[in-house]
């Protein structure tokens, strides 16, 4: 029927095809529907322009970058206000603001991954195993949820790096150690809405194990709404490896870092704005978009807005 | 002949409620058994008890002479298998027809799934088209379909069946009652099938059981009911609802 089409018309109607005669055809066709939700929405799609272009310019910042992050000219460039030479000015070491905010995208970048795929799973499963299982062992998990939502995350975070020592390594742990808890409640919730539905009843009655019931039909149910709440709060994973590199426990100089070269920026803030200034920058821009992709993710994925 | 399956004396208890009050029943191999009674008179509790969904307090339950445990295992599965009520709750959201009816072949361990899956589906009714279809692409009576589908993909010898059509409209009610009379007949199939509607009952069933509060009432054939041979009051009721209104 839609190979007798011609043109992009017809990979839409492909796409959209009320027959999908493949596995694969299934799986585009429904990409698809949520890419049109999602792309409808002008500020979502910012935030993903935003995002992007993050991933860009820490993919090639070697090429981007004009000068040395880690060597500045201590002779004659120290505290220069943004010019053609140096855009965004250089620092008390005499180096280049800009290529400075450019390498630290990759430490920004690798502290949000790196807690996304050490907090998020831990979150889900500990969330759906509660949710599921009920009993003592959702009051035992969910117990041990609660005494770590209880800490508040900078303070945790700090005794963490206290004890592990300083690092950006230690920082990234100490977060994901303290972002899991949210997760769990949110997986649990979840779990709890669906564990009860006829469809979890009817795999019970294929006799599927609990283990493969967890996995593969309540899992796949709660990561939507997970992704959004990961992505939404990326925004304040990137502010807490700021704050704990502000308080200098996180990364350790020479490295680039944004929240460490804001602290080191604190001494000239009133003389020298932009040392401070461009990072904070930076910062602003980029939770902006983490925030802008996930308000847009919630309405592309929610299974309970719209004809999913 | 033997009972493919009979319950003695079975009570369901959920939180000090009696659900179930010592209800016994016999259905026998390739008979079409039916539960009758208004809401909450447990008939559904009696099924759900039957495939393991609610906790039976006592009681036994046997399947071709085998008395079952507290944990049904695999073989059981294989034997007797549910169709659900609501066919927008019983078909998981996020996945394809296809996907669907792999998940009992993959937990089952069968090795033609391919071939099983596509005679499933025309069995149904359901032609190839909606193989890769997600639930929410799907009408009430086409999603039933795959229901049906989805328990008789592991050949089970009895189906529970707890009130099948009444989530659909009139037409497509006798389809898939049409639908489960023909795979009956083909199959040899053992059928305990709850309704609230007498005449899906007394045109789909040859025996039943009449419920009220989690209590048998009484045991009739469907040519009783036809012949308005009941003893009971609560069934003399039943029947008077079942013909509808009469203009005054």
């Amino acid at each position: 029927m839609t190979a007798s089409h011609a043109g992009p018309l017809s990979r839409r109607d492909w796409l959209l095809s009320e027959r999908p005669a493949s596995r694969m055809q299934a799986r585009l066709g429904r990409a698809y529907v949520a890419w049109r939700r999602f792309s409808a929405n002008r500020l979502a799609f910012l935030g993903l322009l935003i995002i992007i272009a993050l991933l860009v310019v820490a993919a090639f910042a070697n090429v981007l970058a004009p000068y040395s992050p880690t060597f500045g000219d201590l002779k004659g460039s120290r505290l220069l206000a943004p010019s053609a030479a140096h855009w965004f000015g250089t620092d008390d070491l005499g180096r280049d603001i800009l290529s400075r905010v450019i390498f630290g995208s990759r430490w920004t970048l690798y502290v949000v991954i790196l807690v996304a795929v050490i907090a998020a799973p831990i979150g889900l499963l500990v969330g759906t195993v509660a949710g599921y299982a009920g009993g003592w062992i959702d009051a035992i998990l969910m117990r041990i949820t609660d005494i770590f939502l209880a800490f508040p995350k900078l303070i945790l975070a700090l005794a963490f790096v206290a004890a592990l020592g300083p690092g950006i390594e230690n920082a990234v742990l100490a977060i994901a150690v303290t972002s899991w808890p949210p997760y769990a409640r949110i997986a649990r919730a979840e779990t709890l809405t669906v564990r009860n539905s006829d469809y979890i009843k009817a795999v019970q009655l294929m006799g599927a194990s609990p283990f493969r019931i967890v996995l593969r039909h309540i899992m796949p149910l709660c990561i939507s709404s997970l992704i959004v709440r990961v992505t939404l709060d990326m925004a304040g994973i990137i502010l807490t490896a700021a704050g704990l590199g502000f308080l200098g426990l996180g990364a350790q100089p020479p490295l680039p870092e944004w929240g460490a070269m804001i602290a080191s920026g604190r001494r000239f803030v009133l003389d020298q704005w932009w040392v401070a200034g461009a990072p904070g920058f930076a910062i602003l821009f980029v939770s902006l978009g983490f925030n802008l992709l996930g308000d847009g993710l919630r309405d592309a994925l929610d299974p309970r807005s719209g004809d999913q | 002949m033997t009972a493919a399956l009979s319950a003695d004396r079975l009570e369901v208890v959920f939180d000090r409620f009696r659900a179930l009050k010592g209800v016994s029943l016999e259905v026998q191999s390739g008979e079409s058994f039916g539960l009758v009674g208004e809401s909450g008179s447990g008939k559904s509790t009696l099924l759900r008890a039957i495939a393991g969904l609610a906790p039976a307090a006592s009681g036994s339950i046997t399947v071709n002479g085998k008395k079952l445990g507290k944990r049904r295992d695999k073989a059981f599965y294989r034997e007797v298998q549910m169709v659900f009520q609501d066919p927008y709750g019983s078909l998981h959201p996020r996945q394809t027809v296809d996907r669907l009816l792999q998940e009992p072949l993959a937990i089952h361990g069968f090795a033609d799934g391919e071939k099983r899956i596509q005679r499933a589906l025309d069995e149904v009714g359901l032609g190839t088209g909606f193989r890769f279809r997600y639930s929410h692409q799907l009408s009430g009576g086409q999603r039933q379909r795959v229901a049906i589908a989805r328990a008789l993909i592991l050949e089970p010898a009895i189906l529970l069946l707890d009130e099948p059509t009444s989530a659909l409209d009139a037409s497509v009610q006798a389809e898939v009652l049409n639908l489960l009379e023909d795979i009956r007949r083909r199959r040899k199939l053992t059928f305990l099938m709850v309704s609230h509607d007498l005449a899906i009952i007394t045109h789909m069933c040859e025996r039943l059981m009449v419920m009220q509060n989690g209590e048998a009432v009484e045991h009739l054939t469907a040519d009783d009911l036809v012949e308005r041979r009941v003893s009971k009051d609560y069934t003399r009721n039943l029947l008077r609802a079942s013909d509808g209104f009469v203009r005054a």
